[in-house]
């Protein structure tokens, strides 16, 4: 399998956005605790960790998820820079940073539709009407998600007709064709074959300098191979941040070194 | 314990037969209770038949009912009931698809959803000529409505607005919590999500549930007689479409009516052997509607589903 190596001049970009002293809780339970990271932009930021540790709900705090259901509560702020906002505030309208923060889910969820329209949901609720716009954008996304080639001679097909990597590649390009921010992605090959996988890796490699990315991945190798930050998260917290190369290499911490080598996870 | 092996495989045989002895009774009371239920069926429908058929003419359809029981046929009838299933469809389902989108999607989760859940479920259990006195208040003398195509309508959509809620929500709940939120990850407000979405995705289940609800309505009797229905009509409502400006008309909403099953109970209630047969053609004929919407349900569940898999 190819491999694939963060660019070096990792530690030279932007801060697109900036976690301070993140706490979420679900009711009474705290899931994420004091958290502090930095997201690059145009780098790919990886949140690794064992199952239940917190990486989707911190994931999900980015494009305000959580307000989709009673009883969740933030405290802390998500900085999203250039424009030095708290998405997190209550100012701030979740639908707002949706439309500008986009993400793709662990399980390939297209709707029920052609493969043109999922493509161009994201576009029709942002008021683009123009049919020839429209088609522009829906091929642009098609080509950045590696999909166009197989597609585009059945775009009125329904997307579950497509393989399940194929719909994994679609609904990354309903992600881009609003040209987000950032583009979360949760877990997005373990419903996938390890052929499909790798697609799905190579594209996010592919994407890595158009869009600022956050992934999480239970999967240690992918994040060596796709990112250039990484994340390692226990019980809620963050236990270490850096460069990838450096978590992998020589981590700091203990717990992330035991994790890491396999010891536990 | 040195108990002999032979012995004890003796005993689980034994326990075995006995038990099996179980199995055999459970299953001759199951074949006879069914076979009552099927025989039941054969009874009625068949009588139905041989009464019925030989009435069932082409001039059936199209006479009016008349003091001669070979001229008499369920013209008005059929029309009626028609018209009023119209009025019912159109009635009970924008109304029961929007309380069961707001129960699924909007109503907050508290004591009060829980009661108005809980009474749209009773509903359905209430008698329908009690839907037939509230009718006959409200519909016909309250809002003057009379005792008209329009209140019979209306009163056969009441009483399948519960089927109609009920199927709603069951529809929507069965779509998975990952398409809602990829539609509100991608910045679509509730109400998009709900009309891109949720409605379209959920209108096979919907679709079913009217279906079953119509074919409830068509053969009830108890609510339409309390409000009135005439039992011996020998001309139609105004046609809905005219052919002078503006080529649509509203009159046949207010038009007294007869339908299907009071038409049948009419023929029932004379001396005339004749007229017996008559009622028999008129009841095989809405045995067959209503066998032929349980099945369109059952079709269109079948095709529709087959389309949208989750
Ligand atoms: N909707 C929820 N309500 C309550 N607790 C939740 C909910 N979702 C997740 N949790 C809990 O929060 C913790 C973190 O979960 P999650 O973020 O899904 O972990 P990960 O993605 O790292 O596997 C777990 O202990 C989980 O049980
Ligand atoms: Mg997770």
């Amino acid at each position: 399998m190819q491999i694939f190596k963060p660019s070096s001049t990792a530690t030279l970009t932007a801060q697109k956005s900036v976690v301070n002293n993140l706490n979420f809780y679900y009711g009474s339970y705290q899931a994420l605790k004091n958290i502090d990271m930095v997201v690059y932009e145009k780098q790919v930021t990886a949140l690794i960790g064992p199952s239940g540790c917190g990486k989707s709900t911190f994931l999900r705090c980015f494009n305000r998820m959580h307000d989709l259901y009673p009883h969740n509560n933030y405290e802390g702020e998500i900085i999203l820079y250039p424009d030095n906002e708290n998405i997190l505030s209550r100012e701030v309208d979740p639908i707002e940073v949706r439309m500008r923060i986009s993400m793709v889910f662990q399980k390939p969820n297209p709707f029920p539709k052609s493969i043109f329209e999922n493509v161009a949901y994201g576009l029709r609720i942002r008021g683009v009407k123009r049919r020839s716009i429209l088609e522009e954008k829906v091929e642009n996304a098609l080509r950045n998600a590696a999909l166009w080639e197989e597609v585009k001679d059945r775009l009125g097909d329904l997307a579950f007709n497509l393989s399940g990597g194929q719909q994994q590649r679609l609904c990354i390009a309903r992600a881009l064709a609003t040209d987000p921010e950032i583009l979360l992605f949760d877990e997005p090959t373990s419903a996938l074959d390890p052929i499909a996988t790798a697609s799905i890796e190579e594209l996010i490699s592919d994407l890595r300098n158009k869009v600022t990315i956050l992934i999480v991945t239970h999967n240690m190798q992918q994040a060596a191979r796709v990112s250039d930050y990484t994340a390692y998260m226990y019980m809620g917290e963050l236990i270490e941040f850096g460069a990838t190369d450096t978590i992998f290499i020589k981590p700091k911490n203990k717990k992330t070194e035991d994790y890491i080598t396999g010891r536990f996870g | 314990m040195a108990m002999n092996h032979s012995d004890n495989l003796n005993e689980i045989r034994a326990i075995i037969a006995y038990h099996k002895r179980w199995d055999l009774l459970a299953l001759i009371a199951g074949i006879v209770a069914l076979m009552i239920a099927v025989l039941t069926f054969i009874a009625l429908f068949g009588n139905m038949i041989i009464d019925g058929m030989p009435r069932l003419t082409w001039e059936f359809f199209t006479s009016f009912p008349s003091r001669k029981p070979e001229a008499a046929g369920i013209l008005s009838a059929w029309v009626g009931t028609t018209l009023i299933m119209l009025v019912t469809a159109a009635a009970a389902v924008p109304l029961g698809v929007a309380a069961g989108v707001y129960l699924e999607e909007y109503a907050p989760k508290n004591l009060i959803t829980e009661i108005i859940e809980i009474n749209v479920t009773n509903l359905a259990g209430v008698p329908s000529i009690i839907y037939g006195l509230l009718a006959l208040g409200l519909f016909v003398y309250e809002l003057g409505l009379g005792q008209s195509i329009l209140s019979a309508g209306l009163t056969l959509a009441l009483l399948i607005l519960p089927i109609v809620i009920v199927a709603t929500r069951e529809a929507i709940r069965s779509i998975p919590v990952s398409i809602r939120e990829g539609a509100y990850a991608l910045g679509a407000t509730k109400w998009q999500t709900v009309a891109d979405h949720v409605i379209p995705y959920s209108a096979p289940g919907i679709l079913t549930g009217v279906i079953i609800g119509l074919a409830r309505a068509i053969g009830e009797t108890a609510p339409i007689i309390t409000i009135g229905a005439l039992t011996f009509i020998a001309f139609l409502p105004p046609s809905p479409i005219q052919d002078e400006f503006p080529f649509v008309s509203f009159e046949w909403l207010m038009e007294p009516f007869t339908v299907m099953p009071i038409q049948m109970f009419n023929w029932i209630s004379r001396p005339q052997e004749a007229f017996q047969h008559n009622a028999a053609a008129a009841g095989l004929v809405l045995v067959v509607m209503t066998l032929l919407m349980n099945g369109l349900a059952i079709y269109l569940r079948y095709r529709l589903r087959k389309k949208i898999k989750w």
